[in-house]
């Protein structure tokens, strides 16, 4: 026998709490009824959840450095986002993919006015504030006062950009490339690119480490 | 495949209505006339999906509108706009 040395009480997880809501009963009935039923099974639910937990904003900001230091693939980046995406591994089908390229003279912002659209199986999951009732209302009416907020302050010879995701189609900002990186590696490009500037609530990234 | 009604840099008018089931258009783009920016595919239509008609396949178009002719004083430029994706069955020719 080995040694019983790890602490129980500290490997002990609580249970899922039971659905106390009747929306929640509802989606657990109703999940239940779609794998009975056959249009997909557990095993298939739980590879998209894990694929889901596996999805980050590194995704992203990998994508980016690619377009940054080939710009061949960011012409097809911009031209056909879920060919460009399958390319570089990923796939967020049955959603098409679209990137926006933030320039000297745009800037491109994302919403979904509706629910709260983001490409989650390539970023994973949105940050609360997209999801909130006063992001979603006021981005498409008010962007250069809400980008103030963020700390993005953009002066009228800038044109903004607000594209709203209400369909089947999801969206990624391609950030502006920051100064002072010529010859670094994609990877170390990578690390500079934030979730934020990937949805447009943030404009400039910087080579400070 | 169903060929594209609109093709890219066309006037296009977004339906005002209000079907009583789920929809995906915003009631601030409803009867706004817009520029289609480019054309998308082809996906399943949320009104008749709600209602256990099947999908039937609809086009999808971006569509540019200009900022100002959304919202009354809106704070920014004339060069600022709104892209909006739109299915084909609520778009029709503008002048």
């Amino acid at each position: 026998m080995t040694d019983h040395d790890h602490d129980h009480s500290r490997t002990f997880q609580a249970d899922h709490p039971e659905p106390t809501t009747d929306a929640a009963r509802i989606g657990l009935a109703l999940r239940e009824l779609l794998i009975e039923a056959g249009h997909y099974t557990a095993d298939e639910e739980q590879a998209e959840i894990a694929k889901m937990q596996g999805a980050s904003p590194e995704n992203g900001a990998m994508i980016v450095a690619r377009a940054w230091t080939d710009p061949a693939y960011k012409e097809r980046l911009l031209e056909n986002g879920g060919e460009a995406l399958r390319e570089a591994g990923f796939d967020i089908a049955p959603y098409e993919f679209t990137v926006m390229e933030n320039t000297t003279s745009v800037h491109n912002v994302i919403v979904c006015t509706l629910c709260s659209c983001y490409p989650r199986s390539l970023l994973g999951m949105s940050p609360a504030w997209y999801k909130s009732g006063s992001y979603r209302s006021r981005v498409v009416r008010e962007p250069r006062k809400v980008l103030a907020e963020f700390g993005v302050e953009l002066n009228d010879s800038i044109d903004v950009r607000v594209h709203d995701s209400t369909a089947e189609l999801r969206y990624m900002v391609l950030p502006q490339r920051p100064a002072d990186t010529d010859g670094w590696s994609g990877e170390k490009l990578a690390s500079l690119v934030t979730r934020d500037s990937l949805i447009g609530t943030q404009r400039d990234l910087s080579a400070e480490e | 495949m169903m060929e594209p009604k609109f093709t890219t840099g066309q006037r296009v008018r977004i339906a005002d209505r209000t079907p009583p089931v789920h929809h995906r258009v915003p009631s601030y783009a409803k009867g706004r006339v817009g520029v289609i920016e480019r054309v998308c595919g082809v996906h399943g239509e949320p009104e008749k999906f709600i209602r256990g008609d099947g999908e039937p396949a609809q086009r999808i178009y971006r569509v540019t509108i200009p900022q100002t002719e959304l919202w009354n004083s809106y704070d920014g430029t004339e060069n600022d706009i709104l892209e909006i994706e739109i299915f084909e069955h609520w778009l029709e020719t503008a002048e």
